[in-house]
């Protein structure tokens, strides 16, 4: 067998434009950092927590295999050493670093993560996560509660663990650095039980010092961490139950450092232009885009003219006006910052006009009745407002469904409730940088079923088709990026979605932390990157 | 009266197993898959049957409330969906807080509503009742968000006496028992007044007035037991009205109590623990309300327990 050897991962990333990031990686250590939330953190299991807040924190407390450089998109190699890929992209050689700990003072072995990924696909732990790792062999079976375990997995001796896939999968390693994919120690896991998750034993950089429900969660430095000089801090106390709003007090008396939920919207004029925080008002982009679907099995969003001429009739720069410009407009599914996005890509011009005819030309000269369906939390009935008023100006009249957010997604997963919704507040934030994580469950046919995420029920069988080809296209990133660019090209034809907006993050700090821009806004460790703060009092 | 009791904790765990079987039924007629929640987005249609099987979601409603009641009678909530922890432990974890910010809040309401009320109708139709008056209409009709964000401002930020929000010591449980408490206060206030002024004019007032009695002790005697008496059983039934205050208050001061919890498990639907949070509030309510009953014949014996 032809072996590629790689000595980094470098070679496979992709490289986007948040890999310019300046990460001080000699910064002092010592100090500590006050972060406020308002909401109770939910789980701190790798394997179970999926929500904004949490996913930071676990990052922070455990590693996996592969990672990213801090503030980027960049892959690099975390707990392993190195790895060697089969030519034909199927059989992955990881090889441990030495001496790296768990927090509880033990050594990682390969049998570690074998029983990770193990764990994590057992339907028995009920992980949000299993499905990403589907390409590992054994999967199909392991993951209906059938076999040994994950037969892909083989623990060679203690430093080598190989994986074998399924089907040669180019964003396999993009998983791997996945939390779903974190290295966890057996004897702590069962030994928790299902509380592991307020007992986390993990091996990143901080270990987990005190959890009062409700109150305060505090992370410590973890002394015996892999990599050296990391983390920065000493100390990071998540100060939980805040309202947003008295966050933003807290910063200004110097009792909080980083608001956790970001500037508030009702606050946010003020704050930006509040010469106080001038220097301490940190924006970023994020793997995010707003947009509005229309199901294309409901009449009469299955004429592709009807769902043209909707795109051509939303003025998003008054949407996004609307929201204090953070945000900024969108004319395709991918957001700017992912690799695949289309730059010269002109997208449909926002012009009354034309929508009007086009729409008489395809039968409803004199416009139809539909219903928007929109989550209940400001600012997206305003947004659907915006929406109804641009579309009335063609003759459509929309009328507003605001509800609950699991009520929206319960609405959409149905193939004949919703005809449009727009996605504010639920979706859809990439999980990992790469344009594929934009496509399956919210463009793909497999998305398109019951329960699903693709809420214009879109199927095009040849797309699906051509998506799976781009998924295999391993080792060859620029013809990879290129097909996935087209994809999305050829979907803004059949035009199930107006894309809308791609958000922008907002967020400040005080002046007793530090750290490159992007730490704040971190693409991958969001919503902060807490390795790589530092104290302005360290020295 | 031994007898009276026996039939109101009857009635009471009657109502309690009512408020089990609508809460249930409601939370299973909403229109969203517990199951879906806890897949996430990416997860497969295996997976989402997987989770619904394993959590007996398929099963019909009734085998699924039954379950749950006979697991309740066994002191078994369940577990979080979502946090996957004991339902009993997060609910013990917070009770004690908001069981601190209520009565702490009672004695609050108590203490600044019974203070207006007495003051205003000694002072009946002057000045001073006037601008009480207003006052207690302010604090009736403003939302305690925005009373606990200016509380906040003025004494925590501005004059630096409080901490901005958090738990731990008296000065943390201040400025939320005053938010919590004031609505109570505005409505004691005018209570207190009315039922004083209705007993000042009462023939016992005149009597101990005849015989020769200081005022004071005309008023601490014989004026305030006697208004006081529709305010107790008023304080039963407050406990409702706090159990919806304190989600509010709590979320405005990061008050770790089961308001928050609450807030959270309803946004996800977090099954188990809205089951649980509603179970424990009722109990209270419920509690508070068979108090009230029994405290208000022993200190008026005109009102006899049937």
């Amino acid at each position: 067998m032809k072996t590629l050897m790689l000595s980094g991962v470098a070679g496979l990333a992709f490289v986007a434009t948040g890999a310019l990031a300046q990460v001080d990686q000699d910064a002092p250590q010592g100090g500590e950092m006050v972060v406020t939330y308002q909401d109770d953190v939910a789980t701190l299991d790798p394997a179970i927590g999926y929500d904004w807040q949490n996913w930071s924190m676990i990052k922070s407390l455990f590693d996996g295999l592969m990672g990213y450089e801090p503030g980027t998109t960049t892959l690099r190699n975390e707990l392993a050493e190195s790895r060697e890929v089969s030519a034909d992209g199927m059989v992955h050689t990881f090889t441990l670093k030495d001496g790296i700990m768990f927090h509880n003072g033990r050594e990682i072995v390969a049998e570690d993560v074998k029983y990770s990924l193990e764990r994590v696909t057992n339907p028995a732990t009920r992980s949000p996560g299993a499905g990403f790792f589907s390409m590992i062999e054994g999967f199909e079976t392991w993951s209906a509660g059938e076999g040994e375990g994950l037969s892909g997995v083989e623990v060679i001796d203690d430093k080598t663990v190989q994986i074998t896939l399924s089907r040669p999968d180019a964003t396999f390693d993009h998983v791997l650095a996945l939390n779903f994919a974190s290295i966890v120690p057996r004897e702590a896991v069962e030994a928790s039980g299902e509380d592991f998750g307020r007992e986390p034993v993990g091996s990143g950089a901080f270990r987990l010092a005190e959890w009062t429900p409700g109150q305060r969660v505090v992370f410590e430095r973890f002394e015996d961490y892999h990599r050296a000089g990391v983390p920065k801090l000493d100390q990071v106390t998540f100060n939980i139950g805040l309202d947003p709003t008295v966050a933003l007090l807290q910063l200004r008396s110097g009792s909080a450092d980083v608001p956790g939920d970001g500037i508030p919207p009702a606050q946010f004029l003020q704050v930006v232009e509040d010469p106080d925080y001038e220097d301490q008002i940190v924006e970023g982009g994020q793997l995010q885009t707003g947009y509005i679907t229309m199901n294309t099995q409901m009449e009469p969003f299955d004429d592709v003219n009807v769902r043209r001429a909707i795109n051509m009739a939303i003025n998003k720069d008054r949407i996004v006006q609307m929201i204090n410009n953070r945000a900024v407009p969108a004319n395709q599914p991918l957001p700017p910052t992912m690799p695949g996005y289309a730059d010269g890509y002109e997208g449909y011009p926002y012009d009354p006009e034309a929508a009007r005819q086009m729409l008489a030309d395809a039968g409803f000269a004199d416009g139809f009745e539909t219903e928007l369906y929109v989550m209940n939390v400001d600012p997206n009935p305003r947004i659907a407002q915006a929406i109804q008023q641009d579309l009335r100006q063609i003759g459509v009249n929309a009328e507003i469904r605001s509800l609950a957010q699991s009520n929206v997604i319960a609405a959409g997963g149905e193939p004949d409730q919703a005809p449009m919704i727009w996605s504010g507040g639920m979706a859809w934030i990439a999980d990992f940088p790469d344009p594929s994580n934009f496509y399956g469950p919210i463009l793909g046919c497999a998305g398109a079923t019951q329960g699903g995420w693709n809420w214009a029920w879109y199927c095009n069988e040849e797309i699906d088709r051509r998506a799976a080809e781009a998924d295999a296209m391993v080792g060859q990133p620029e013809a990879r990026e290129e097909a996935w660019r087209q994809i999305y090209l050829d979907i803004m034809e059949d035009a199930p979605w107006v894309p809308v907006f791609n958000e922008q993050r907002f967020t400040l700090h005080s002046d007793r932390v530090a750290g490159d821009d992007s730490l704040f806004v971190d693409p991958v460790h969001i919503p902060v990157n807490y390795d790589y703060i530092y104290s302005t009092a360290a020295q | 009266m031994t007898s009276y009791i026996l039939r109101r904790l009857l009635e009471s765990a009657l109502i309690l197993l009512g408020i089990t079987f609508i809460t249930f039924v409601l939370l299973y007629l909403v229109p969203a898959d517990p199951a879906r929640q806890i897949a996430g987005r990416s997860a497969t249609a295996e997976t989402v049957a997987n989770i619904r099987e394993q959590l007996g979601l398929n099963d019909p409603i009734f085998v699924q409330y039954w379950r749950y009641l006979s697991g309740l009678f066994q002191g078994d909530m369940g577990r979080s969906y979502l946090q996957r922890a004991e339902v009993a432990t997060l609910i013990a974890a917070r009770l004690p807080a908001s069981l601190l910010l209520m009565v702490s809040a009672i004695v609050t309401e108590l203490v600044i509503g019974l203070t207006i009320g007495v003051v205003a109708a000694l002072r009946r139709n002057r000045p001073a009742d006037h601008s009480l008056m207003i006052f207690s209409f302010v604090a009736i009709s403003a939302p305690q968000f925005v009373i606990g964000i200016l509380l906040l401002y003025v004494f925590a930020v501005q004059l630096g006496w409080f901490p901005i929000g958090g738990y731990g010591t008296f000065a943390h449980l201040v400025l939320p028992s005053i938010t919590l408490g004031l609505l109570g206060a505005g409505w004691y206030s005018r209570m207190m007044r009315s039922s004083m002024i209705d007993v000042l004019n009462q023939d016992l007032v005149r009597t101990a007035r005849a015989k020769g009695l200081s005022k004071l002790r005309i008023i601490t005697r014989h004026v305030m037991p006697n208004a006081i008496l529709p305010i107790i059983a008023m304080i039963g039934i407050d406990i409702g009205l706090f159990m919806s205050g304190i989600v509010v208050v709590e979320s405005v001061f990061g008050w770790p109590g089961i308001g928050q919890l609450a807030w959270q498990a309803i946004q996800r639907i977090d099954i188990p623990v809205i089951m649980g949070v509603t179970m424990v509030s009722a109990t209270a309510i419920v509690m508070g309300n068979l108090l009230a009953d029994l405290v208000v014949p022993l200190i008026d014996p005109r009102i006899k327990t049937k």
